[in-house]
């Protein structure tokens, strides 16, 4: 049997600084009808272009430059532009990351699901609507006849990205390229959407590229798995023989990621006074209120981690006790002593003993600034070294962060890569020799090895500073590694507290439970499993509207 | 009727000859990419392009004068903006050789990345700046001195009727037009750059502060610029001007300071606006809560934080907005009100001169006139706009 689509030695370059630099270095791969490749690898790594290079299309300054694409016995290098336009949307669909940013807000999502069909000829208008309300059935979406004549602002994001499957199914393609659909959802998210776009393209024997940085993921829904460093093809098996015995050393650093846990420390004595108290503290913002008598304590030297999906007021706590949200009601005290609700009325030092590290290092760090500049700033305003001093303390900071000063300090942060960004940002923020940081989301956006780096940095100082930390994330792989103490927050309200160990044992709070078996293990059954234990009707948004 | 034919004729022969470049292309090439995957449209482009390409070369080497004697005025003005457009590039290109090979490494490498576009800005600004910094020693004679002989024609050939003595022609009251011309450089652009400064001192200030402290300050003084804004800016410096020429009295250097600051207030509206929004999407960056966190000041938060991040906006809108308050004075002198006579003003020249211009179709040298001291405003509005445009690209590619 031929292959759908056969990738043959194929090298891409892209264009920076007036020269050709390689993205991908002689990658090839085969795949069947019907069957699902998974590629992973981290940014940077080339998937996406190789993903994109299958549909025979490259982006504004990428060339193929050797090697040969074929899809269906045709060649799509050299095909005209005339006979791709045919190809693409009909036989070959694509579907983007963010689906809200890739739907056009101005039309309603059946007005661009029909386009394609429409287009290509495939089917009338009435007809690709109905098939339209049909895909959306079969994708388990809510309300199937009427959530095609809304607004994509008017549809979540998990729905949306459903929305944007049956988008791409619309015409019935033989391959269909995933390109990260879940990462920007919620784990109780997520597995709605990975439960339906595993059944469809089973449903309708479509081939499919799924491109992901999530190994968890790509375990529930490839046959096959390609890992991709750097444009360099590292290996490729079956998922169950690479998930249980993979070869290269880069790919086994990979699993053992997941596998980064601290020990638990003792527990706290019980008359000690915690670093930061939260009592009590509600919030509203204007006359919606977000915090429903939120308490919690975090003592020195601990990691205290606020789990639950966005939405659930896990910043908002956060604000809270920087003073950006004046609490309306409740107390927030600082060893011991109680701080003013506004930030505006702290003094200088209780600003320092509290610091911040925020989830997007690109829009943390003044892009204008040199990172000597970006560190310096807190140490002369805190500490009030100036000149030598100074800049010798700005090293020491780097050397804590294990960035080499010489080579970095008089760097901007765009020249910097995303791992070392959020380095800098913790640098900073230590700058202020602060007992208490705020870790808002800090990994969410790395790497899983970069992400692995940074926990184990943040670890490593909590232990030699007495740092403690209040660690927001939705991850629970996080948790697992870094926590010593969880917090569940649902709707504002915090669901259930306590020692780590606990939280991980049953029996929890179902909205616990829920969260914890809705993060993607790495077995390949895992997913059938949950969907039978749950039933098809009981995941996603359906589960977490059942509790409340 | 005829000529509205012979355009759909001209059209539909440029559609035809897109087609057939394409067709050509095709078997020529034996169906490479280029030729196969291009639209009609980019043919249709090509030969469009093309055929306005021979057009201009045939009229340029139309005959000057009909037969009788009459000068072709079309001929003679496309020729002089051939001509001058050639010898820009020229001296655009030679000033951007001339950058490579002289000065530090880092301006050598300014020039090689410059394009011809923005080195022709370059130099044009380096020109008016010099002229207007040394206007007393390069002008012939002073800005008020009258002379007898009064010949509006430029040339300074007396073959065609010109005075030797004045290069450039004089005015109608026998004032030397090439030295007018220089110290206008002085009033005209001077004036402007001191005006845009102070426009975006008040602008800038306050519209970063509206951005960073938000609540009742920023209802306060947006709505003070809406009230502004929807007042028509020439018609409302007009008025002002009136009122400020009987303050000002027989003084007539405190009307051009009136004129500086009422031009000044009227265009920081525009950038308040500006600095309002771009300060507005800044402030909501991590790193500028951070900064609040930490305790910093108003004064850091704006100069340190904001500013840095704005200046690409600010920059770009400083040179337009520079053009526009140039020509906004040039108006206001046109219309009497701007610069006083006998300071030599480019607006002011362009009105006592403008109905030389109805002499085109007879004596295009005389229509020259009122185009010379209007194309030393045209020149440096283009000129700015160029110089603009790369520093836009320079600092949005450093992003990247």
């Amino acid at each position: 049997m031929s292959a759908l689509v056969e990738i043959r030695d194929l090298w891409i370059e892209g264009r920076s600084d007036e020269t050709w630099s390689p993205i991908i270095n002689g990658a090839s791969l085969r795949l069947n009808k019907g069957e699902v490749l998974g590629l992973i690898g981290e940014s940077g790594a080339g998937k996406s272009t190789l993903g994109l290079a299958a549909m025979g299309f490259t982006r504004d300054g990428v060339r193929i430059s050797k090697g040969s694409v074929m899809f269906d016995g045709i060649d799509l290098i050299n095909a005209s532009a005339a006979k791709k336009r045919d190809l693409l949307g009909k036989r070959i669909a694509y579907v983007a990351q963010s689906a809200a940013a890739s739907f056009n807000p101005a039309h309603k999502l059946i007005d661009q699901h029909t386009e394609g069909p429409v287009q290509h000829g495939v089917m009338s208008r009435a007809e690709s609507v109905q098939d339209g309300i049909e895909l959306y059935r079969r994708l388990r979406l809510p309300n199937p006849e009427e959530i095609g004549f809304r607004y994509p602002h008017q549809v979540s994001g998990g729905q949306l990205q459903r929305a944007m499957t049956a988008m791409a199914m619309s015409c019935r393609p033989d391959l269909i390229i995933f390109d990260e659909p879940t990462t920007a959802l919620d784990v109780t998210t997520q597995i709605e959407v990975l439960a339906s776009i595993r059944d469809i393209v089973e449903q309708f024997d479509t081939a499919a590229i799924y491109i992901t940085h999530d190994l968890a993921v790509v375990a529930q829904m490839a046959d096959r798995i390609k890992v991709l460093l750097k444009g360099d093809e590292v290996e490729e098996a079956d998922t169950r023989t690479m998930l249980a015995q993979p070869k290269e050393d880069y790919t086994k650093t990979l699993w053992a990621v997941r596998a980064f846990e601290r020990p638990q420390k003792p527990a706290v004595h019980t008359g000690a006074t915690p670093v930061v108290s939260v009592q009590n503290v509600s919030a509203a913002y204007g006359k919606i209120q977000v915090l429903h008598d939120v308490s919690f304590d975090i003592h020195e030297g601990r990691t205290v981690a606020v789990v639950g999906e966005s939405g659930s007021g896990k910043s908002t706590t956060a604000r809270c006790i920087t003073g950006l949200l004046p609490p309306t009601s409740g107390v927030i005290e600082f060893d011991g002593q109680p701080l003013p609700a506004n930030y505006k009325s702290r003094n200088k030092d209780q600003l320092r003993q509290a610091q911040m590290i925020y989830q997007m290092a690109d829009t943390a760090l003044n892009p204008r600034t040199t990172i000597g500049d970006i560190i310096g700033r807190p140490v002369q305003f805190y500490m009030g070294l100036t000149g030598k001093q100074r800049r010798r303390r700005v090293e020491e900071l780097l050397d804590e962060i294990e960035l080499p000063a010489a080579q970095y300090y008089d760097r901007l942060p765009s020249e910097l890569s995303g791992g070392q960004k959020q380095r800098i940002g913790i640098a900073r923020a230590l700058a202020a020799e602060p007992k208490f940081i705020i870790c808002d989301e800090v990994t969410s956006a790395l790497d899983q090895l970069v992400a692995e780096g940074i926990l184990k940095l943040l670890a490593r100082l909590q232990d030699d500073l007495k740092l403690s930390y209040m660690f927001i994330t939705h991850d629970l792989a996080t948790v697992k590694a870094i926590a010593d103490e969880v917090v569940v927050m649902k709707e504002g309200k915090v669901v259930e507290q306590g020692p780590k160990h606990d939280m991980f044992v049953p029996p929890h709070h179902p909205y616990t439970d829920l969260l914890l078996s809705s993060v993607p293990e790495m077995d390949p059954d895992w997913l059938t499993n949950l969907l039978n234990e749950r039933g098809v009707d009981n995941i996603g948004d359906a589960a977490v509207d059942k509790m409340s | 009727m005829s000529t509205l034919l012979s355009l759909a004729l001209f059209l539909v022969a440029v559609a035809a000859g897109g087609w057939a470049l394409r067709f050509a292309g095709q078997k020529a090439t034996g169906n490479a990419p280029g030729f196969r995957d291009m639209p009609f449209a980019v043919a249709f482009g090509y030969v469009f392009g093309a055929s306005l390409l021979v057009f201009s070369v045939w009229y340029f080497f139309q005959p000057t004068q009909t037969d009788a004697g009459v000068p072709n005025a079309g001929v003679v003005f496309f020729r002089w903006a051939v001509q001058f457009f050639i010898v820009s590039a020229v001296a655009a290109f030679l000033f951007r050789a001339l950058g490579r090979s002289v000065g530090t490494k880092g301006s050598r490498k300014l020039f090689r990345q410059m394009p011809l576009t923005a080195s022709f800005g370059v130099l044009v600004v380096i020109l008016y700046a010099f002229t207007a910094v040394f206007a007393a020693w390069l002008a012939p004679h002073g800005q008020e001195e009258i002379f007898a002989k009064v010949n509006v024609l430029p040339g300074g050939n007396a073959a065609t009727g010109g005075d030797p003595l004045h290069p450039l022609g004089t005015d109608q009251i026998g004032r030397d037009l090439l030295s007018r011309l220089i110290y206008g450089a002085q009033n005209t652009v001077g004036i402007a750059f001191v005006t845009t400064c102070l426009a975006f001192f008040l602008g800038g200030s306050l519209g970063f502060l509206a951005a960073t402290l938000q609540g009742w300050l920023d209802q306060v003084l947006s709505r003070a610029v809406d009230v502004l804004m929807a007042i028509p800016s020439l018609i409302f410096a007009l008025l002002l001007m009136t009122i400020a020429s009987a303050w000002a009295g027989s003084e007539r250097w405190l009307l051009t300071v009136y004129m500086i600051i009422i031009i000044a207030v009227i265009d920081s509206t525009r950038v308040f606006r500006l600095a309002r929004a771009v300060g507005l999407n800044i402030v909501v960056m991590d790193y500028i809560e951070a900064a609040k966190l930490r305790g910093e000041g108003l004064g850091y938060l704006i100069f340190k934080e904001i500013l840095p991040n704005a200046t690409a906006p600010l920059l770009a809108e400083f040179g337009l907005r520079f053009c526009f308050v140039f020509l906004t004075i040039a108006s206001l002198s046109f219309l009497g009100v701007g610069i006083q006579p006998p300071l030599a003003d480019w607006g002011t020249m362009v009105r006592d001169s403008a109905q030389f211009i109805n002499f085109a179709a007879f004596s295009p040298l005389t229509a020259a006139l009122p185009l010379l001291a209007a194309g030393a405003i045209a020149l440096l509005t283009v000129g700015v706009n160029f110089v603009v445009d790369w520093m836009l690209h320079r600092s949005s590619g450093l992003k990247e």
